[in-house]
């Protein structure tokens, strides 16, 4: 088991490597550079102003090299000012510029995540505070879709082809065939807007106060999570989620139900309620705790669409704005986060399976 | 000026508008059901009425894109005085010789959301199939060696496979799909090495399968060597010295995007299929009798593994219009004119709660086709498991 998590781990970093440098490859290209100083020194300067831009900022060195010092592993660039003050990139983010004032080298392993150029400040400050916003949103979407999904999915599988499982199973496909740019899209149209759907005829009839029964900007949401300004982007996102978890569990349900231990079950007389809870519920959940654990980092992509819809400034907003101003180090930061996510979601998959599933041994 | 229509007169009129899609749909389901015990598995689709749901749904998209010219009420792009936001069934200030009304509304830009949502059928299923048809061919052309060989060679590729999918979705798509990307050789480069693979897999599958008859193979192969190349050298490239093939670099980089981000998946799929094959008795009766590893993978396993592979293409195609629907929704690689829906729904989201129109139709499109794709796959699976 210890041999497997230290491979496991050992392959994680190798593969996080990969990426950031992927990453950091496709950020620090020549034309997004130059788009880069354009946005930070006025988009009217000349080449020359561009070029002249990019070597006082550290950007004109080899790529393999300044990737070495984003990680920590290079020491910074330094250098020297007319009046004899030093600046570099340690310096910078030390905020000092006496001579040997700052650390040699200030990458990842140190601890620097660099300055974000959108946000005008530090990234790990940015990525933290927005980290704990969609942690939020995650938390009740996770709260609202695995429930969900399980119930549909034991529901459809416990009787396969009965009328029950027909419509379950065409509702399940139907909510993995919305994505949320749609989804969203429809739930505000009907339930968000002052002059369509739902809300002016509830505003007619008294029953609802304000001009709309659910709010279609999120932003309220970060001082204080209501029902009214919460449920459409948690619905949004757990809608496109769930089906595909509910036809796992379907699958996985109908193929327990037909077992010999099943069979014996119900030929000692035990209820058919009691067969599904006690027999087989808890051998039909192995797959779909695989699978819920996969679509954490997957529930990403529906994260970024759904904050910029509903305008909630968490992670997903961050990544987008960061993408949309190039904003190298918050992207960089942004895309390690994400990968760490994915990479340990898969990890924690791969050994809870182990442990639901004692027939399976890793060594 | 006209009175503007109700909604059961719009219901009316749409009925009208698609009359091609109608004819061709009665069309071919005659014929279908007529002939389904001969046709195999397509036939057996139509035992199954989800099956037979989401295949009428697929093909009214897909008689839709075809018959577009027919269909639609105004000029997509063209804007309309006085249209502007107008809502469903409004009538136009001055027709003219068209058509008197906007069946669903205009846009902010008036222009006539009917008639976008028509071009956008055309623009999406101009990509989704073709990118899931490469997407499926790099897949396979890895992912049997892998599955087959093993070894170091699938420890690499499944590494490199498992590298693109722990990417999330969306940072990819940003990362590589950027006005400042196309300028690069990134994507030609990606085209080149990616667009390559159909060539080659064609190129291997007949060699495997003829190179004991070297006149026939000479002919096949060369024939697909010939068409195969004349199309790379246009596609990836845009050298194709007729200029019958040829992409703008705004769509050849959505369309690398897509099929990078696909081709892993397709990949793993292939892998596991083929892994669980090879142990099957005609594979090893194919190795006793001297057939070569190439001739095994593509015409003994490839075949035997069709069944799930449909399936799968059927949700690919499916996803691959979310992801291209993702990618119009951030603004992505697309011309900003571009009637497809992804796009569409992101210049409507911004006066959604006040006109939802504008959004709300390439939303309900968008929905309606991916949902026949996967009903589509369901009822495959269904019929395929049955035998």
């Amino acid at each position: 088991m210890l041999l497997f998590l230290a491979r496991r781990i050992g392959v994680m970093l190798v593969t996080a490597l990969c990426l950031t440098f992927v990453v950091f490859y496709l950020t620090n290209l020549p034309a997004k550079l130059e788009t880069l100083a354009k946005t930070q020194a006025g988009s009217r300067i000349s080449d020359a102003e561009v070029v002249s831009w990019l070597e006082r900022n550290g950007y004109n060195q080899p790529m393999l090299l300044r990737y070495g010092e984003w990680l920590g592993a290079v020491p910074g660039w330094t250098r020297e000012a007319d009046d004899g003050s030093i600046t570099g990139r340690c310096y910078r983010l030390a905020s000092v510029t006496e001579p040997g004032a700052a650390p040699v080298r200030c990458g990842l392993i140190q601890g620097y995540w660099g300055n974000s150029t959108r946000f005008r400040a530090d990234v790990a400050n940015v990525i933290s505070a927005r980290l704990g916003a969609t942690g939020m949103l995650m938390l009740w979407v996770l709260i609202v879709m695995v429930p969900m999904a399980l119930l549909v999915g034991v529901l459809a599988g416990m009787r396969e082809g009965s009328r029950t499982d027909r419509s379950l199973s065409t509702f399940a496909i139907a909510s993995t065939a919305t994505p949320e740019y749609v989804s969203g899209v429809v739930f505000i149209a009907l339930f968000a807007s002052s002059a369509v759907g739902l809300s002016p005829l509830l505003v007619s009839w008294g029953v609802i106060e304000g001009p709309v029964l659910f709010q279609g900007n999120a932003r309220s949401a970060l001082e204080k999570i209501t029902f009214w300004n919460f449920f459409l982007p948690v619905m949004t996102i757990a809608l496109y989620g769930m089906g595909y978890v509910a036809r796992i569990t379907r699958a996985s349900m109908t193929e327990v139900m037909t077992q010999q231990y099943i069979r014996t079950a119900r030929l000692k007389g035990v209820s058919f309620g009691n067969i599904v809870l006690r027999h087989a519920l808890r051998n039909a959940l192995i797959a779909p705790f695989t699978v819920i654990m996969l679509q954490i980092p997957w529930l990403l992509n529906g994260v970024v669409i759904v904050e910029v819809l509903f305008s909630y400034p968490g992670f997903g907003w961050v990544l987008f704005e960061a993408a949309a101003n190039n904003d190298i180090e918050l992207l960089l930061a942004a895309s390690v986060v994400a990968v760490v996510v994915v990479l340990i979601t898969q990890l924690v998959s791969d050994i809870g399976y182990v442990y639901l599933n004692p027939r399976i041994r890793i060594t | 000026m006209m009175e503007p229509l109700t909604w059961p007169q719009i219901f009316a009129q749409l009925g009208i508008q698609f009359w091609p899609v109608w004819v061709a749909l009665v069309l071919l389901y005659a014929v279908s059901i007529r002939y389904r015990r001969r046709l195999g598995l397509y036939g057996k689709l139509f035992d199954s009425k989800i099956g037979m749901f989401g295949f009428a749904l697929v093909m009214f998209w897909v008689f839709t894109a075809l018959f577009a010219d027919l269909i639609l009420t105004h000029d997509p792009l063209a804007q309309f005085s006085g249209m502007r936001n107008a809502a469903p069934g409004s009538a136009l200030r001055d027709p003219g010789n068209g058509y008197p009304h906007f069946l669903f509304g205009g846009d902010a830009l008036a222009r006539d959301v009917f008639s976008r949502m028509v071009m956008g059928a055309r623009e999406v299923l101009r990509i989704a199939p073709f990118a899931a048809m490469i997407s499926f061919m790099i897949g396979i052309s890895l992912g049997l060696p892998a599955g087959y060989i093993g070894g170091r060679l699938d420890t690499g590729l499944t590494f490199i496979a498992n590298l693109v999918l722990a990417f999330p979705v969306i940072l990819l798509f940003f990362l590589l799909v950027a006005p400042e990307i196309q300028n690069t050789a990134i994507p030609r480069v990606m085209a080149g090495i990616l667009f390559l693979m159909p060539v080659l897999f064609f190129t291997v599958l007949l060699n495997a399968r003829f190179f004991t008859q070297p006149m026939k193979r000479n002919l096949y192969v060369g024939s697909v060597l010939v068409v195969g190349l004349w199309a790379y050298s246009g596609l990836a490239f845009n050298a194709d010295p007729l200029g019958v093939w040829g992409m703008s670099p705004n769509l050849l980089n959505v369309f690398v995007a897509v099929v990078f981000v696909n081709a892993p998946t397709v990949f793993r799929i292939v892998r596991g299929i083929t892994m669980d094959i090879k142990t099957r008795d005609y594979v090893a009766a194919a190795q006793t009798r001297g057939e070569g590893p190439w001739y095994i993978m593509l015409w003994e396993i490839l075949p035997n593994a069709r069944g799930p592979l449909i399936v799968d293409f059927c949700l690919r195609i499916g996803y691959t219009t979310i992801l291209l629907g993702t990618l119009g929704f951030f603004g992505l690689g697309v011309a900003p004119e571009s009637p497809d829906w992804g796009s569409t729904i992101n210049q409507g989201r911004r006066l959604l709660t006040v006109y939802p129109h504008a959004a709300l139709a390439p939303a309900l499109a968008l929905m309606s086709l991916v949902l026949g794709l996967n009903l589509l796959a369901d009822g495959l699976r269904e019929e395929s498991l049955k035998d």
